[in-house]
């Protein structure tokens, strides 16, 4: 090596110095955001623990894989490109129900198919929330008047946000899904509205002492499920 | 197409003054009980017992190899089977069997034994009509669940009436340990919910170790009785938003094509030219949108992965998707053709909208380069799909496969061409067939027809951009109400998205038809999924499912 050529070496301090100086000056302010006017010199969060959780299950979610009708189609194109429901903390679409916590519902129900979703949907670990997706899932949609068809997703499982359209564009969906993460986030939680599985022995019967007796020896193999209940006698 | 155009193209029958239905009656001899007319064929009445003579004769000596379709449905005073005949050499020929059966003893022959594709159409005449096959392997409801009361589709069924499901019924049927004895067998649940089942369809597997031993497809879990919808709707408007639901791969256009094919033939109407080059280009476009995704989940299926070739094929689609959204309003649901035509022209500035198409077709072929490249000279892949799923041509004949798995398996067969309609005649381009039987050959014939059908669409921009203006006749004069008369009866096909869509429709001199009733190609092609599969590998069996493209809306209705 010959002593005449200098060794390479940055300029640290230089560096240093003029990112200094534009953060001070204001020519930089990446770091000025928000979030550290609101934080002022203090490195410490101080928050309440539920609202720090409801916090991240709103910017965390998990999708269930679930694809019915029309809409999985729709569904498909806000996960894939151009929508990219993954840029709103919401696009990891799980294969298992056990690894969910979103369910989107996508499509018309049919009587065969209800017990099966009410199984996936039995399987998500709790805290867990449902979107229905179009309008089949509000009430059977176009398919209402169907023999087989059930009148929408509420008659089975609850739903926290419901999105209409036939099918809602992707924009819809993300909209639907911003909404239901604003929820989360707020900590409100959507009333319970479910009627899952009714003693068919005892229909409409105010239920006293004598019909929770009898309720109590029933056999749960004959349990049933309802799929119309604006209709059923 | 009507019949009598038919008749007269043909100058053997003009000589002889012998018309098809009486050949064929003389044929039958003494097995023909009566004779009808339906618009599309002529019709022969065979007693319920001798439905397998007639058929069998019917396929060996007079070569009607392709049962379309089986019509169900009853009448005041009796049942009544319709087997729609055809041929994959000349889809032109048909004839129709007809079989009544009393009301109150409703048996008749079934005609597995002749075409295998009965099967399934048999179960699903019982299931939604009443009819009884004697003869018939496995006569048990297929589309609605075995607790369900009633055939729904019959004359006095109370369609309001609620139906109620008992959780029994649906017990997890993996709870038991299902081995059995000595075997070595297991039994697997594939679906309703599972990601490589396109949509809710439920595979019972039995298994031993890896190889498929037996296999058995449970449909019916999106059953919206579809053809309930459209027997409640009027000819004119009320049944046209349906079609787009039955294959909702964005093969919305193709599909409104099969209505819009059988209630013209079945009210006389003629379309205008224009109106048939812009319905030609807007199907196609919906052709290319609807193999993008069998493309993408194809190799998701193959692949397992979420990545690179699903979401180029979504790209494409998008493409598509904004094509036909300036075309139609919809992006899915497109609700475009109207009997006699479409619902409005192309979109204003014409040229925008042209170079609109125009810029996708120049880049389809660097596209299709870039999938050839990640998908078809993979060696992975290849390995998965060469080979596998193997369907031979006459057992995919006797199943009635059509559209690209038929094609697949080297049957030169495509109603675009074979029974031509629309525009198609007048463009050039060709029928996609490729002879390797496997999943590979219907995957590439997919990859092949998108090739074909930018031809198709570039040849429909190059005409309509030069179409003079005063000569833009999108819509034929249709009356306000349609009434055909009572007792037509029709049964067109168009080539959708999977395979030949076939409708049937009786009317009844009302403005709605007294019965409608789809054939589905995706419903024939699902059936040969145990054919492909027992004997081989579970994860075959997933790529020969990924392979049919079968898309659920359509295959249950």
């Amino acid at each position: 090596m010959s002593s005449e050529q200098k060794p390479f070496v940055t300029d640290d301090t230089q560096v240093q110095t003029e990112t200094r100086d534009a953060r001070m000056a204001g020519a930089d302010d990446r770091f000025n955001s928000k979030l550290r006017e609101a934080f002022g010199s203090s490195p410490f969060i101080l928050t309440k623990f539920d609202k720090f959780m409801n916090w991240v299950r709103g910017s965390s979610m998990f999708m269930l894989q679930f694809g019915i009708a029309c809409c999985s189609i729709e569904m498909m194109h806000t996960y894939g490109i151009k929508h990219d429901l993954d840029r709103f903390a919401a696009g990891v679409p799980r294969a298992s129900p056990r690894q969910a916590d979103v369910i989107i519902v996508p499509g018309t129900i049919v009587s065969k198919f209800a017990p099966r979703m009410k199984r996936v949907y039995d399987q998500m670990p709790e805290p867990k929330f449902v979107v229905g997706m179009g309008s089949c899932t509000i009430s059977g949609g176009p398919f209402q008047e169907g023999y087989n068809v059930i009148k929408g997703a509420e008659e089975v499982i609850p739903v926290d946000i419901h999105i209409p359209g036939c099918p809602p564009r992707p924009e819809a969906l993300i909209y639907g899904i911003a909404k239901l993460q604003e929820r989360i986030a707020n900590g409100e939680s959507s009333p319970v509205t479910v009627k899952p599985y009714e003693l068919e022995q005892f229909g409409d019967l105010e239920r006293d002492e004598i019909v929770d007796k009898l309720a109590a020896e029933i056999d749960e193999e004959d349990l049933v499920m309802r799929y119309n209940w604006a209709d059923s006698p | 197409m009507s019949l009598e155009e038919q008749q007269s193209d043909d100058p053997a029958e003009l000589e002889s003054g012998v018309s098809r239905g009486d050949e064929l009656a003389d044929l039958l001899g003494d097995l023909v009980v009566g004779r009808e007319e339906h618009l599309n064929a002529p019709g022969l009445v065979i007693r319920p017992d001798e439905v397998q003579d007639a058929l069998f004769k019917l396929r060996d000596e007079a070569g009607f190899d392709h049962l379309s379709c089986v019509t169900a449905q009853e009448y005041e005073d009796r049942y009544e089977s319709i087997y729609h005949l055809t041929k994959f050499d000349d889809r032109t020929d048909e004839v129709s069997v007809v079989v009544p059966t009393s009301k109150d003893n409703p048996v008749s022959q079934s005609a597995e034994p002749v075409f295998r594709t009965a099967d399934w159409h048999e179960r699903e005449a019982y299931d939604l009509v009443g009819i009884q096959y004697e003869d018939h392997p496995d006569l048990r409801r297929i589309l609605l669940p075995d607790t369900w009361q009633g055939h729904p589709l019959g004359l006095d069924y109370d369609q309001d009436r609620p139906q109620i499901a008992t959780l029994r019924e649906h017990a997890n049927p993996l709870e038991e340990d299902h081995r059995a004895g000595d075997s070595n067998t297991m039994y697997i649940n594939i679906g309703p919910h599972h990601p490589a089942t396109h949509g809710v369809l439920h595979v019972e597997t039995v298994v031993d170790g890896e190889q498929v031993v037996d296999l058995d497809s449970d449909i019916g879990y999106l059953h919206r009785c579809e053809e309930q919808m459209c027997q409640q709707g009027t000819y004119r408007h009320q049944i046209m938003p349906y079609p787009d639901r039955w294959d909702y791969i964005s093969a919305g256009l193709l599909n409104e094509w099969a209505y819009a094919r059988t209630a013209e033939d079945l009210a006389d109407i003629e379309v205008p030219e224009y109106a048939q080059i812009i319905r030609t280009m807007g199907a196609e476009l919906c052709r290319i949108a609807s193999h993008m995704i069998a493309l993408g989940t194809f190799a998701l299926d193959v692949y397992g992965d979420f990545t690179a070739i699903f979401m180029y094929a979504m790209r494409d689609r998008e493409i598509v998707q904004n094509i036909l959204e300036d075309l139609t309003g919809q992006r899915m649901m497109f609700n475009y053709f109207r009997l006699g035509g479409v619902v409005w022209d192309l979109p204003e500035p014409r040229e925008e909208f042209f170079e609109k198409i125009r810029d996708f077709i120049d880049e389809l072929p660097q596209a299709l380069e870039e999938y050839h490249d990640m998908i078809t000279s993979n060696e992975i892949l290849q390995a998965r799909t060469v080979g596998t799923g193997v369907l031979p041509p006459e057992v995919a004949k006797s199943y009635g496969a059509t559209g690209p798995v038929a094609r697949g398996s080297g049957i030169d067969y495509d109603l675009r061409r074979d029974d031509s309609y629309g525009y198609y005649d007048e463009l050039d381009w060709d029928v996609v067939v490729e002879d390797g039987c496997d999943n590979f050959s219907r995957l590439l014939v997919r990859m092949r027809e998108v090739e074909e059908s930018a031809k198709i669409i570039q040849q429909c921009v190059d005409l309509l951009e030069d179409w003079p203006e005063d000569e833009r006749n999108i819509q034929a004069n249709v009356p306000r109400t349609l009434k055909p008369e009572e007792d037509t009866e029709i049964y067109r096909a168009v080539e959708g998205a999977k395979g030949e869509l076939g409708i049937y429709i009786r009317a009844d001199g009302t403005d709605k038809p007294a019965r409608f009733k789809i054939r589905s190609p995706c419903f024939s092609n699902l059936q040969t999924l145990p054919e492909m599969s027992e004997g081989e590998y579970i994860p075959d069996m997933i790529a020969s499912l990924g392979s049919l493209d079968i898309v659920l809306g359509e295959v249950d209705r």
